[in-house]
């Protein structure tokens, strides 16, 4: 472990060290993604395109996406084109990626971060109380929570709450962010939620709202147990830490102990984890997009798998991991703020 | 972690005939090989008996699952009249076959599909390609990852620290993502090549997910194997580089992959089943349970629920099976890695090398979100 330097003097070196390192990352990332879908002999955009395009479609295509030329020569290429902010016309969507991203995204995020607001309370509740009661029947339930939790194939259980909550029950839509039959708002965020309410229109919130809660739920409910597992797991080893024994011996009690000290300690390395999970749910929750039609990043790449549309899952999966080095970057710094045994 | 000293004490009290001899250092051998299992608390050793009594359930139903299912995967008619070499029912009318959607009854317990299959016997046919997949990528990842981790951590160097880089790569991107990529990828080529292989790119994919994890644990051990008196004896006394990874390295490693074994077997199971339901996995009418779930979407919409619930179920069971005894056993195995937890521990390393968050990463499955997502 670093050493520690007291007042922050390493945050500065932290952070520059940090985000020199994310670009070198991130190509590294670019490169193996350029390798795994071009490591075989042949020409993918003739694949792509078979039997649906004309010759001259083809053969503007592959012109288009350099695919005649040189591999070193597409690489340095598909490198350039991102520092440039050019991601790719994608074979089967109208839009570049750029615009597609900025459709896309904020569905993704609003999903993403409505399943985090169930997941983490219900993971630390779940988490502590394990951990407080350890080897107790309750630590034993909240154990089996978390792994039968993950154990489920979030896409099940999607359509098992669509059956429950929808089929047999009218209680709440089954898919996609919004009803056909409302007035779309035009924001300027691309939330639904913040847009409904910044518009005040009342009817659209509460119709956006609805139809969040089944996906949310469900994505939510799955990670749920990650967070129960890492709590529990994180709240054991502080709890065996010198300073909570001290605090045991100066006769601190029970509770203050447990949420005093262990409890804030505990969290910190669950935060970072909570961001990586945010970071790679960003990348689309593809499974639970599919399941309820949610029109964001993870159910248009699977249109474009199911298109074949080579370009545009190339394009897609570079933004994706633009995006997911980009926030994993934030929350080292996050975190270093936080806690400064992680700085240098 | 050296079984020798026991086994030598055994015999040596004890000279008798070879036989005997051999008989009682076998003893010794189980003896010290189950050791770890009769110190480990009562809790561990329950999930271990769980988890497995649930997977050899499921493996007992794969093997025989000709048998034990009452229909094949796309059979739709009794079996008098049904002619397996081509799928097809003879000379039956509609009123003779099995019936459309049949709710679960005596006749079909867990109901049938709309195409006429028996559900409950494409769950139980479901759960050989469930094995078959795991056995497949596991084997993949491991002997792809094991001797890369092996040689990584005892040459080290540049070549370690380039291969470090390449895995945490690998590994920093969200499994059911990569996997997807390289199903879609390979899948193309393969069709563009002519060849006829549904099962090949998803069980590659699922396959290559697993790689960095076997090469960081293997590769982390290692690093610790290599600085001990017996391994700097072998070097001494002129043994080969590879022989000492392979004979003297390697058997001190091995105690790592049981655990990742199990684990990374739970997650595939649930990574083929994410496949299947997008598409990628096997093509119809093999039973698959992921691909089963998806082609009974439409009818959990429209009521009909027992098409998807019962492969779900499985894939629920199976995986739960699988990571009680990957649970279990990571308790009885590394107790001291209990608390930190190994897949944490191949992330923090991994962050480590990266510089990026020291050694404060928590233990946790924060892969096996990423499949459910």
């Amino acid at each position: 472990m670093a050493t520690t330097k007291p007042g922050g003097s390493g945050l500065g070196k932290y952070v520059l060290v940090r985000l020199a390192l994310a670009p070198v990352f991130l190509l590294l990332l670019l490169t193996l993604l350029f390798v795994l879908l071009r490591i075989l002999p042949g020409d993918i955009v003739t694949a792509s395109l078979a039997g649906r395009a004309s010759e001259e479609r083809i053969e503007a295509a592959r012109e288009a996406a350099g695919i005649d030329r040189p591999i070193g020569v597409q690489y340095v290429e598909y490198l350039s084109n991102i520092v440039t902010g050019d991601f790719g016309e994608p074979l089967t969507d109208p839009r570049p990626v750029g615009e597609l991203v900025a459709d896309l995204l904020p569905a993704t995020i609003e999903l993403t971060v409505f399943a985090m607001l169930i997941a983490i309370p219900l993971g630390i509740l779940l988490g502590a109380v394990s951990a407080r009661f350890r080897d107790t029947p309750l630590d034993g339930a909240a154990r089996l929570f978390g792994i039968v939790s993950f154990s489920i194939p979030v896409f099940w259980l999607g359509i098992q709450a669509q059956l429950v909550f929808s089929v047999w029950n009218d209680w709440l839509p089954t898919g996609n962010r919004i009803s056909a039959r409302i007035a779309p708002v035009d924001g300027p965020t691309g939330f639904y939620l913040i847009d409904g309410v910044l518009a005040s229109n009342g009817e659209f919130t509460l119709t956006a709202l609805e139809h969040l809660i089944l996906p949310g739920a469900t994505l939510g409910l799955v990670i749920s147990g990650v967070f129960v597992r890492l709590v529990r797991v994180n709240m054991l080893q502080t709890l065996r830490a010198d300073y909570v024994e001290s605090a045991h011996a100066r006769g601190v009690g029970e509770r203050p102990v447990l949420f005093r000290h262990a409890f804030k300690n505990a969290l910190v390395p669950v935060i970072t984890i909570m961001g990586l999970q945010f970071a790679l749910l960003l990348g689309g929750a593809i499974l639970t997009e599919t399941t309820f039609s949610w029109p964001g990043i993870g159910l248009k790449l699977v249109d474009f798998i199911n298109a074949r549309d080579y370009v545009g899952v190339q394009s897609l999966v570079t933004v994706i991991a633009i995006l997911i080095v980009s926030v994993s970057v934030v929350i080292d710094i996050i975190n270093g703020l936080i806690d400064p045994r992680v700085r240098y | 972690m050296a079984g020798s000293t026991e086994v030598s004490t055994t015999t040596t009290s004890q000279p008798a005939t070879a036989d005997i001899s051999r008989w009682r250092r076998a003893r010794a051998r189980i003896e010290h090989g189950l050791r770890p299992w009769r110190r480990a608390n009562p809790g561990a050793r329950y999930l271990v008996i769980a988890g497995a009594a649930i997977t050899l359930l499921f493996a007992f139903l794969a093997v025989f699952a000709d048998t034990v299912a009452p229909f094949g995967e796309d059979q739709y008619c009794a079996d008098e009249f049904f002619n397996p070499e081509n799928g097809a029912c003879i000379g039956v009318g509609p009123d003779e076959q099995v019936p459309n959607r049949a709710p679960p009854s005596t006749e079909y317990p867990f109901g049938t599909t709309d195409t006429r299959f028996d559900v409950l016997s494409r769950v139980i046919l479901g759960a050989r390609l469930a094995f078959a997949v795991v056995a497949f990528s596991t084997a993949f990842a491991m002997l792809i990852g094991v001797p890369l981790g092996l040689f990584s951590g005892y040459i080290g160097g540049r070549f370690d620290r380039v291969m470090v880089l390449v895995m945490d790569a690998i590994y920093a991107f969200p499994s059911l993502l990569l996997a997807i990529m390289i199903a879609f990828a390979l899948g193309l080529r393969l069709e563009q090549l002519g060849i006829d292989a549904p099962f090949v790119p998803a069980a590659v994919s699922v396959g290559t997910v697993y790689i960095p994890q076997y090469f960081r644990v293997i590769r982390n051990h290692t690093l610790s194997v290599k600085e001990e008196p017996y391994v700097e004896a072998a070097k001494s006394l002129g043994a080969s580089r590879t022989s000492i990874v392979f004979r003297y390295v390697f058997f001190n490693v091995v105690s790592s992959i049981p655990v990742l074994f199990t684990l990374n077997a739970a997650d595939a199971v649930l990574t083929m089943a994410g496949l299947g339901f997008l598409g990628y996995g096997v093509r119809f009418p093999t039973a698959e349970w992921g691909l089963d779930v998806s082609l009974a979407l439409a009818d959990s919409v429209a009521g009909f629920w027992w098409t998807a619930f019962w492969p779900g179920v499985a894939i629920t069971l199976l995986v739960t099976g699988l990571s009680l005894m990957g649970e279990g056993l990571n308790d009885i195995i590394n107790p001291l890695l209990r608390v930190k937890g190994y897949r944490g521990k191949a992330k923090a390393s991994a962050r480590e090398t990266m510089k990026l968050a020291g050694d404060r990463e928590p233990a946790g499955a924060t892969s096996r979100a990423e499949a459910g997502a």
